[in-house]
């Protein structure tokens, strides 16, 4: 891939793996999922589809976290 | 000296407090299991010190009141030891560094550190702790192994108190940290991480949630009964009863302190269930017929706890959580509610809003019940049928949903999302079960056995005084007109109020009609919380709240009781 476009991980699919570029929204929800280790410039990989708007599961640091569908709309990576 | 045990959520906290102080704490896997803090004390030296397990935090910045409760800890301890998860040490650093910076002394211990092989990373201790510049020791706090020389390490613990750093300095200087100390090798998928993911994606992880659900139900009920047929209720009779038919002699079969103790008789002899005396009705219903039901739920939760499945069903449920006002990690002190209200009400102090908190108390409150309360209706509506069972179940998780509906619609404000970590299944080990179950199970009876002997001691001194009388007179249109209940339903109401357990020991001698019955026990559940989690409600939410869930609960339960009357 030579062009990175960026979207949400909620539009990543399962088992597809990305670099978190930017986290949009408030200093709070950034602060929140810097302390769980989601921030700029770490790989993650989509664990579990989302169903009814529900959470996107990310695995990062070989540990799962889970985020609230509106959260993970603000979580921006770029396929690697 | 005062000694905190700090740390990220689920790393072991609790599971270390235990080993050393020796005093038992609740573990659990998932993140919040400790909301308040709990104190020990343990030998160091010749100095006894004391030991605070505080609840888990990513960071010294609180986000929710548990967290609150950790970074106001700090202000207070001599000494931290740092508890580290050594599968995840990127993450647990960061606080590590917060705590340095803090200028604390602090040891760091290592723990989980058996799981670190079979995941494929190596990480060198000695390297770590010349880059930390504080003493690291491995620790296996479930196990025990590396207890010890934590322990004796307690006093190198040092505060090399490195400048304050922004956020982004922190974790680059974590990240400088774990290239030098720590190697990761590739490995492959185990069987319960598969298992794992299976769990969580809905297509798979629903079916699986409802057969979790589902078994736990049926065991629950099952197991609870037989050890009431076959154990506790034949024991009360074969051991119990000549006992207490000989105090009743002695006693001369009647008067004040026969009817206090013993009860009144039935046909000449003692109905455990009906003769409401302390020593009879008292003890039967809390250890014939509550505590079987006590037993299996803890232990049924504790598995499901200790494996790591709650926080699944947390993300499996979000989105119809949020629908209700809440976001899925509220499942947790829900299904502790379905133990005891007491300690579902302090557990929502993992949930980050007020607004959040306050539905999620109030549904506790008015819509699930209690181990009590299920004995209750598995004691009073279980002998009509199946089916009433279940009308009583389902009515309760209709008013659950209706109710969120409604308080998620007219509340101001919007349920926060949901960004929880889930903890990898383990297996759970029989003594860390066992020990959990136990403090649950002693600390129910602790609570339980002296407000039911206390009640039912009010009640027999009210009922020769014919307050009851009275009172039933007055709310007759209410409880006959609204509930299509006798009069004297209203006194197992209020007595309710106190436990709801006790109200088995005064509906049963009413003869109702399953039909009578189904709403008796509906409106019993949904009808102002026991005393106990009354006081706690107060105390976790303050007394304001506490008034617009009653107002809440008393329109709840007319609304409900009337509609049923109707139906049924």
């Amino acid at each position: 891939m030579t062009e990175k476009k960026k979207i949400s991980i909620c539009e990543l699919r399962q088992g597809q793996s990305a670099r978190v570029v930017e986290i949009l929204g408030g200093h709070g929800i950034a602060e929140r999922l810097n302390s769980m280790g989601i921030r700029p410039g770490k790989d993650i990989t989509k664990v579990s589809t989302s169903f009814m708007r529900g959470p996107v599961t990310v695995s990062v640091d070989r540990c799962q976290i889970a985020i609230g569908h509106g959260m993970a709309q603000k979580v921006m990576v770029e396929v690697i | 000296m005062r000694i905190l045990l700090m740390g990220n959520p689920n790393v072991g906290k609790s599971a270390l407090f235990s080993r050393i102080t020796g005093t038992n704490a609740v573990v659990s896997n998932y993140a919040g299991t400790t909301v308040g803090f709990t104190r020990g004390s343990m030998k160091l030296g010749n100095e006894e010190v004391e030991v605070i397990d505080v609840p888990g935090t990513y960071s010294l910045e609180p986000t929710s009141k548990a967290e609150e409760v950790a970074a106001k800890m700090l202000l207070e301890g001599d000494v931290v030891i740092n508890i580290v998860d050594a599968t995840n040490l990127e993450r647990n650093l960061y606080l590590t560094l917060e705590l340095l910076e803090k200028g604390v002394p602090v040891v760091v211990a290592l723990n989980m550190w058996d799981d670190t092989s079979h995941r494929g990373i190596t990480i060198d201790i000695a390297k770590l702790e010349s880059l930390l510049g504080v003493p690291v020791a491995s620790t296996v706090a479930v196990s025990g192994q590396g207890i010890k020389e934590l322990v004796e390490r307690i006093p190198e613990a040092r505060s090399p108190k490195p400048a304050p750093r922004t956020k982004a300095e922190r974790w680059a200087a974590v990240g400088g940290i774990i290239t030098e100390a720590q190697t990761l090798a590739h490995r492959h998928h185990t069987w319960l991480e598969r298992l794992q993911d299976a769990s969580l994606q809905p297509r798979t992880g629903i079916p699986i949630a409802i057969f979790a659900l589902a078994a736990s139900f049926f065991a629950i009920r099952g197991v609870g009964e037989g050890i009431i047929q076959y154990i506790t209720d034949p024991l009360f009779h074969k051991l119990w009863e000549p006992v207490m038919m000989r105090l009743s002699d002695a006693l001369g079969g009647s008067g004040f302190w026969h009817d206090v103790l013993v009860g009144r008789l039935l046909d000449g002899s003692i109905d455990f269930s009906k003769s409401m005396g302390v020593l009879t009705t008292g003890l039967y219903i809390e250890f014939a017929i509550v505590l079987p039901y006590i037993l299996i739920f803890y232990l049924v939760l504790g598995l499901m706890e200790d494996i790591g499945y709650l926080p699944r069903l947390a993300v499996l449920l979000d989105s119809i959580m949020h629908r209700l006002g809440m976001h899925g990690y509220a499942i947790i002190p829900s299904m502790l509610g379905m133990g005891c209200a007491v300690p579902a009400l302090m557990a929502t102090r993992i949930l980050e809003s007020k607004r959040e908190r306050f539905i999620v108390a109030t549904l506790i409150s008015i819509a699930i019940p209690c181990a009590a309360a299920q004995a209750m209706i598995f004691g009073l509506v279980g002998a009509e049928g199946w089916q009433y069972v279940a009308i009583v179940f389902g009515v309760l998780f209709a008013v659950w949903l209706v109710t969120g509906l409604i308080l998620n619609l007219s509340i101001k404000g919007f349920s926060p999302e949901l960004l929880i970590e889930i903890p990898p299944y383990r297996l759970p080990s029989l003594r860390g079960v066992l020990t959990k179950l136990w403090i649950r199970v002693w600390g129910f009876l602790k609570e339980a056995l002296p407000i039911i002997m206390g009640a039912i001691f009010v009640v027999s001194i009210l009922y020769s005084l014919g307050v009851f009388d009275a009172i039933a007179n007055f709310t007759a249109p209410l409880v006959s007109g609204i509930f299509g209940l006798p009069k004297e339903a209203v006194v197992a109401i209020i007595i309710g109020f106190m436990r709801k357990d006790i109200a088995i020991g005064m509906l049963a001698p009413l003869g109702l009609s399953a039909g009578q019955l189904v709403i008796g026990c509906v409106v019993l559940t949904m009808f102002f919380p026991c005393v106990a989690a009354f006081v706690v409600f107060a105390k976790e939410l303050g007394f304001k709240k506490l008034l617009a869930a009653m107002v809440i609960m008393i329109i709840a339960t007319i609304i409900v009781g009337g509609l049923l009357n109707l139906v049924l």
